[in-house]
């Protein structure tokens, strides 16, 4: 895909007038700066100053500030100009009717929510059009009640909310690949997103139905054409499982489960089961088609590694990243997303020369319990080729593996929970690539 | 499915009076406790799980039986032999001790056969899903598992003779769910 011309701007037009002294604060090799830069304890108003040559205005009243626009409405839509970001669909396979994936543009949205027309989607039979009037949540199995909920009944449940990240599995999953696939910071990993989800405890509507000693496992199901399955052990159900009804407080968005899904926090997506309609109870997991043919990793020695259901320490670059192109030499902001599916994230490093040298990154503070981290430092790039690397560390001290290290661990064969640092190649033309170290 | 789980749609103006001890443990949150009762009768449509602890309906298929059912739709996404296909869905072959990348499908990967059942019944054919009947889906899983030379193409498959078959792969996986 392209990028906009406006990213380029946004990433090129900043030239500042930083003084000699600023040297010192350089802190790792190829222009690393220091993250002290964004906490204003230096360079006061030096840092990311938009010359003034950048403007596309021409100092007359524009045309807007001399007409009324259009009035209030009813649901409010992104500006025409921003209607090139958009999730990446692809192209309907007739042999799989409805299924697929679309991605996240990680590098055209800033903060750490995702707005919900741009979360990822994945399906395995398409996007059912459930009447909420006409759904319910059954619970069976190894149960004292079995207990069915319908759409009106959830609503008067005391819900709870909760800001963290969903990451499909299988994101990133082209970079186990030999050859280093060139695409955007959307296309190799935009399988993540993060919002604020709104519902029920599960352990609330379990404790209803009353679970037999005996029961370990949790079976979820969903209501769409494949009616696609998930077996989850019985401590997770009710530890911090939410039925969710409502994501970024608008009722979940079709593509996203309406009108209920499972949410199961730092888990591989596919187990937070969308359009839910069953939980079941049992002793042993159900050996559904997609915790067993799918979703499983085959290591070098042919064993295969099922239920492998956290989402590890992770960091990806989104600017600069694939696909744009540095125009002129002078400060950037690097900027990204990290989060580990254990916690939160406590450290952030970049490095530009490929490893060889870190810098700690600056993470907003508000970065919580498995939600997405924004993390920046200050880089500036004088034309040399420079080699990107992000790599975080959570606060149980899991640090993101080198690709390497990951190869080593699961071998050439695997496909879901890729995890490494990335890195992405600026060459001396500005030109910005997926590469490997 | 019986109609009488749904009850009459309450006021929205209830909807959120539980809603205000938000950061409160879980046992304190005071459910409503609005579950309706529901017997296995009722989910009989519905409840569409099927494994070793999940009773697999009545019913049962040949290969024999079931050659005319692939052909007529499986094999123009899977392949006449189950090769892959249009698809590139192969449910037959490969080797996990093969040298090169193996080739995993049904024969050679699943670990369970019942898993052959619960996810044809649920999600195949993939453009009219659930529109076998179970005594379909026994005679074309029993042609599947048959293509992969597990069983001939005589032997009957229902809910007793399917849990007992072992699939080669069978000990092929590690269940990571205990260290999480």
């Amino acid at each position: 895909m392209s990028i906009r011309e406006t990213d380029v701007a946004e990433l090129g037009a900043v030239e500042p007038n930083l003084e000699p002294s600023t040297t010192d604060l350089m802190v790792a090799g190829n222009g690393l700066m220091s993250r002290r830069l964004l906490l204003g304890l230096g360079l006061g108003g030096a840092g990311l100053t938009v010359a003034s040559g950048a403007l596309g205005a021409d100092f007359s009243m524009p045309v807007w500030s001399k007409q009324p626009g259009p009035g209030p409405s009813g649901y409010g839509q992104p500006s025409r100009f921003v209607a090139d970001i958009q999730r990446d669909p692809g192209r309907a396979n007739p042999l799989y009717p409805g299924g697929g994936a679309s991605r996240t543009p990680l590098h055209q949205l800033r903060g750490t929510i995702t707005p919900n027309g741009l979360h990822f989607e994945r399906h395995h039979a398409g996007v059912p059009e459930i009447d909420p009037a006409a759904h319910a949540v059954f619970i069976n199995g190894l149960v004292e009640r079995p207990l069915a909920f319908d759409y009106e009944s959830l609503l008067r449940y005391p819900m709870v909310s909760r800001t963290q990240f969903l990451e499909c599995s299988g994101n990133s999953g082209a970079l186990f690949r030999d050859a280093a696939v060139d695409g955007t910071a959307q296309s190799i990993n935009g399988l993540v997103s993060c919002a604020e989800w709104t519902g029920i405890p599960l352990s609330v509507l379990l404790d209803e139905a009353g679970v037999s000693p005996e029961a370990r496992w949790v079976s979820a199901v969903g209501a769409d054409a494949a009616s696609m399955g998930r077996s989850i052990p019985l401590n997770k159900a009710v530890d911090d499982v939410l039925v969710a009804l409502f994501q970024n407080g608008e009722p979940l968005r079709p593509e996203q489960g309406y009108p209920v899904r499972l949410f199961v926090p730092g888990w591989e997506g596919n187990v937070s089961v969308k359009w839910l309609t069953q939980i079941k109870l049992s002793k042993e997991p159900s050996q559904f088609r997609d915790e067993t043919s799918k979703y499983t990793d085959t290591l070098a020695d042919r064993s295969s590694l099922q239920f492998t259901f956290p989402m590890g320490v992770k960091s990806i670059i989104t600017s600069p990243s694939g696909k744009m192109q540095l125009q002129t030499h002078g400060l950037y902001q690097i900027e990204g997303l990290a989060w580990s599916g254990a916690g939160s994230i406590s450290k952030v490093e970049i490095s530009a020369d490929g490893g060889a040298t870190w810098a700690e990154a600056a993470i907003d503070a508000q970065a919580g319990d498995k939600s997405l981290a924004r993390f920046r430092l200050p880089w500036r790039w004088q034309g040399n080729s420079a080699q990107l690397i992000s790599r975080a560390t959570d606060n149980y001290g899991n640090i993101q593996p080198t690709r390497n290290q990951l190869l080593a661990e699961k071998g050439a064969l695997a496909f879901y929970h890729f995890n490494a640092q990335q890195c992405w190649d600026v060459s001396s033309n500005g030109e910005v690539k997926n590469t490997y170290v | 499915m019986s109609n009488n789980i749904f009850k009459p749609a309450l006021a929205w103006t209830l909807s959120f009076a539980l809603s205000a001890p938000l950061a409160v443990a879980q046992d304190t949150l005071g459910s409503p406790q609005l579950g309706k009762p529901v017997t296995q009768m009722d989910l009989s449509d519905l409840d569409l799980i099927a494994s070793k602890e999940s009773v697999l309906p009545a019913g049962s298929g040949t290969a024999f039986q079931g050659r005319e059912i692939y052909a007529a739709k499986c094999a123009s996404c899977h392949g006449a032999e189950g090769s892959g296909g249009a698809a590139n869905q192969p449910l037959v072959g490969g080797n996990m001790r093969s040298q090169d990348a193996p080739t995993r499908t049904v024969g050679s990967y699943w670990p369970h056969a019942s898993t052959l059942f619960d996810y044809v019944r649920r999600a195949m054919p993939a453009n009219a899903p659930k529109s076998l009947s179970n005594t379909e889906v026994y005679q074309v899983i029993a042609y599947v598992l048959y293509m992969n030379g597990l069983i001939d193409q005589y032997k009957v498959i229902n809910a007793e003779t399917l849990l007992t078959l072992k699939m080669p792969n069978a000990g092929g996986f590690i269940d990571m769910s205990a260290s999480d």
